[in-house]
């Protein structure tokens, strides 16, 4: 599988999604901080994570004996530059904050 | 890593090519110039400069006319080719050395002809704007230089800028 076939196929699933939104929320949390948010086995946490670090799309860091995970955005921007040229980002942000104001950013979380 | 704090952002990009390459692209105004520069229209490049020496001092200056100094510190480490690491501060924050973040690149062969390159950056949990500012940055940084790394060629913005 191509690296970025793995990554698409970490972002498929919604499980998957939800555990990249709360390290964008906090980055650098604990297996046992991320498993407080989420309604499965710490063992069926533990497979979701390891196949978004197969995917690069987490980045590990030990502190002593503690396994901080960090959401490693390095794919998700290469998937987006390979669309999106450099003169349509100010329009497109522009866009996104029009978006986001008008929806009062609550969409978008699955 | 041997530091107690805890970082703010760690990033992991794998680039096909060596670790002498990737220190040299850290190091090297003219393989910095190809690859330091934003994805939107106009972004200017900026170079890194340094004698990189622990001790010694570093500027992140724009690579024009003005040549204005936007980051400095002190480098920390210098481990050719597996570890640079340096503080980061404002210009005029640079004499406090409490307002200081710390950087550090991490170089590792993983696989045959296959590097990793990680970047993390700590000490920014008190200064939101710096953490803002810098956070769609490395992303950004780090996909020009494996491009560079990997084809060889200057990304078209640097090459006009230059």
């Amino acid at each position: 599988m191509s690296d970025l076939d793995k990554v698409f196929k970490a972002l498929a699933d919604p499980t998957r999604r939800r555990l990249l939104d709360l390290l964008h929320a906090d980055n650098g949390q604990t297996l046992s901080a991320l498993c407080e948010h989420m309604d499965m086995t710490r063992q069926a946490v533990t497979q979701h994570l390891q196949q978004l670090e197969n995917a690069n799309l987490l980045a590990i860091v030990w502190q002593g004996r503690e396994k901080l995970h960090y959401l490693n955005p390095v794919p998700l921007h290469e998937i987006s530059q390979r669309w999106i040229s450099k003169f349509e980002r100010d329009r497109l942000d522009l866009l996104h904050t029009l978006k986001r104001n008008l929806e009062d950013d609550h969409s978008d979380k699955t | 890593m041997t530091t107690a704090t805890k970082p703010s952002f760690v990033y992991v990009t794998y680039i096909a090519t060596t670790p002498e390459k990737v220190w040299q692209a850290l190091v090297d105004v003219d393989v910095m110039r190809q690859y330091w520069v934003g994805t939107k229209a106009g972004s200017v490049v900026r170079v890194n400069v340094s004698d990189w020496k622990p001790g010694s001092s570093w500027t992140h200056e724009r690579l024009d006319d003005s040549r204005t100094v936007d980051i400095a510190g002190t480098v920390v480490e210098c481990e050719p080719p597996r570890r640079l690491a340096f503080t980061w501060a404002r210009p005029a924050e640079v004499d406090d050395t409490s307002k200081h973040s710390r950087v550090a690149f991490d170089i590792e062969p993983y696989s045959d002809g296959v590097v990793r390159l990680t970047v993390t950056h700590d000490g920014l949990e008190h200064d939101p704007g710096m953490l803002n500012g810098i956070s769609g940055g490395w992303p950004q940084i780090l996909s020009n230089l494996k491009t560079l790394l990997e084809s060889g060629h200057a990304l078209p913005a640097s090459v006009a800028a230059a």
